[in-house]
């Protein structure tokens, strides 16, 4: 299936309310894959409908990113199908107060250590999770490192010395 | 058939025993959690994160080429197709053309790069099962690999050679002479090393019906590459997904059948890298017959690359571990805004704690070195 159809599918099974975006392929000016972006609450469902339908039967979670755009905190799924082998990209975004997305982790397995390297690098808190705990860093370490607004611990220091 | 023994629960004092991160088996710098009942793990628990060197970050405050050398320490025994894969997410994002004489190259490399990998798990998996011997004739043949890289990149280990719009030097009479001959003498050698460990009794009794993953599991936890083929799974994105000039070679994609025990156990896994090795070989001789006389090694690419505002791409490619992906997002000025790297090692490691449930330490060993672990990719 391609993108557009998979897209045509959620919103005939979802409403037009469950997807905010769509982007369709760029060109060679504006170089971007093709993603849809959802409403947090029905990513579960979506993902669930998408993994199980036979039209879409995406097996496979290729990754998971968090990023932390200038508005939001977006978790993005690359998802594939080894059935059909076809993709899908998924996006979705949460507030910048209160970081939230519901885990996948109950769908795709692989969810389980991508949701927490997210939570631990970018501080996203993914919702029914079976162990969100940190997983590069240690447990005691203060803040998330790819925040934008992070300050590495020899910042200051570094100022002093003319860095 | 061999079938491995059932471990029966001791029901003595439970042990909780760190190995690692010091330990020869767990290659590199993993710590595994064990619960123990005498020699029976009841729960693993993988402890990650020793060689975080937070590349990611690094990934968004350095220029889109200053990131070469930060690709190559990742999976720092598949460096050339780590260098690779990052040059193809930039060039998506940047619209970089790239000649064929460069592509020729890169797949000359790559492919050398994967059997010097394949070969390291080679002699690494025999030596966890307490064979030393294959080690040094695996070295040997490693060796010659390293050789013919050094003289085209400069470096042994970690090369920085593929770069975006090409390579970084143009290919030498002399690598092309020493790929010829490493070609001519690696399969027989590699028969060798079949009889001296494949189809060792003391090996196969060891390694088949460990561990088995089956093809569902596999494909849930995210398996790529060798690891997902010895599952039963047909998927190669060489043939199947096909990027750089890998269309124009003929060559097969094995995939595991359960030769000595069960599909997906660790001696199918093991023996996918020897399968592919042979297919690698097959691959460069067809490279080298096809070279193309003359090109440029390199096209034109701009001294600073400044992608399209809002430009993002997710690119992956078959490296020796598995599927390595870069995904970057572009905010139009020359740094990247952010750079996900997806290591097939980290979702490959990520079953073991439901993989090695009531199993013996020993198995847990033969698991591990199955995995092919490279701790710089898990870590980053």
């Amino acid at each position: 299936m391609e993108h557009l159809e998979i897209f045509n599918l959620l919103r005939e099974k979802f409403g037009e309310d469950a997807i905010l975006e769509h982007i369709v392929s760029g060109d060679e000016k504006d170089p971007r894959d093709p993603f849809i972006l959802l409403k947090t609450d029905t990513l579960e469902d979506v993902c669930r409908f998408l993994r199980d339908d036979e039209r879409t039967a995406f097996d496979m979670l290729h990754c998971l990113s968090g990023v932390e755009a200038p508005e939001c905190f977006e978790s993005v799924y690359h998802l594939f199908s080894f059935k059909h082998k076809h993709y899908v990209t998924l996006k979705v975004c949460a507030s910048k107060s209160n970081p939230s997305v519901p885990s996948v982790a109950s769908i795709w397995s692989a969810a389980n250590w991508h949701e927490r390297e997210s939570y631990d690098l970018l501080g996203i808190n993914y919702e029914g999770h079976p162990d969100l705990t940190r997983i590069l860093l240690g447990d005691a370490w203060e803040g998330h490192p790819l925040r934008k607004d992070y300050k590495m611990p020899e910042h200051d220091r570094l100022k002093e010395l003319g860095f | 058939m061999a079938t491995a023994a059932q471990p029966k629960p001791l029901q003595g004092e439970p042990m909780t025993v760190f190995m690692g991160p010091q330990h020869p088996s767990t290659h590199g710098v993993l710590q595994v959690k064990l619960y123990t009942d005498g020699e029976i793990v009841n729960r693993a628990i993988p402890n990650i994160g020793f060689l975080h060197r937070c590349k990611e970050k690094i990934g968004e405050s350095l220029e889109y080429q200053a990131y070469l050398p930060y690709t190559d320490r990742m999976d720092y025994l598949g460096a050339m197709n780590n260098n690779w894969t990052w040059a193809l997410a930039v060039e998506k994002l940047c619209g970089i053309e790239v000649p064929e004489r460069a592509e020729y190259i890169r797949v000359f490399v790559g492919e050398l790069n994967r059997i010097a990998s394949h070969i390291l798990l080679l002699a690494t998996f025999g030596l966890d099962m307490g064979a030393w011997t294959p080690l040094l004739h695996c070295f040997r043949e490693r060796e010659q690999i390293l050789d013919i890289l050094e003289e085209l990149s400069g470096g042994r280990l970690c090369f920085g050679y593929v770069v975006p719009g090409g390579v970084n030097q143009d290919m030498t009479p002399r690598a092309m002479e020493l790929a010829k001959k490493f070609i001519a003498q690696f399969p027989a050698r590699l028969d060798s090393l079949n009889q001296l460990l494949s189809f060792n009794q003391i090996f196969i009794k060891r390694t088949a019906n460990v561990a088995i993953v089956p093809r569902e599991m596999a494909i849930d936890y995210g398996f790529t590459g060798p690891m997902l083929r010895a599952s039963g799974v047909d998927w190669d994105m060489r043939r199947d997904e096909t990027y750089s000039i890998y269309n124009k070679f003929d060559f097969e994609i094995p995939v595991g059948e359960g030769l000595k025990g069960t599909v997906g156990d660790c001696w199918d896994r093991y023996y996918q890298r020897i399968l592919e090795m042979y297919q690698s070989i097959k691959i460069l001789e067809q490279v080298i017959e096809g070279f193309p006389e003359e090109g440029q090694h390199k096209g034109k690419v701009p001294a600073r690359l400044k992608p399209p505002k809002g430009g993002e791409v997710y690119v992956r490619t078959e490296c020796p571990r598995g599927e390595l992906g870069f995904y970057m997002v572009s905010d139009g000025s020359n740094t990247p805004y952010r750079m996900k790297v997806r290591g097939p090692s980290f979702c490959n490691l990520s079953i073991l704690e439901e993989l090695t449930k009531d199993m013996f330490i020993a198995d847990l060993v033969a698991t591990l070195g199955s995995f092919d672990l490279v701790l710089g990719e898990v870590d980053r």
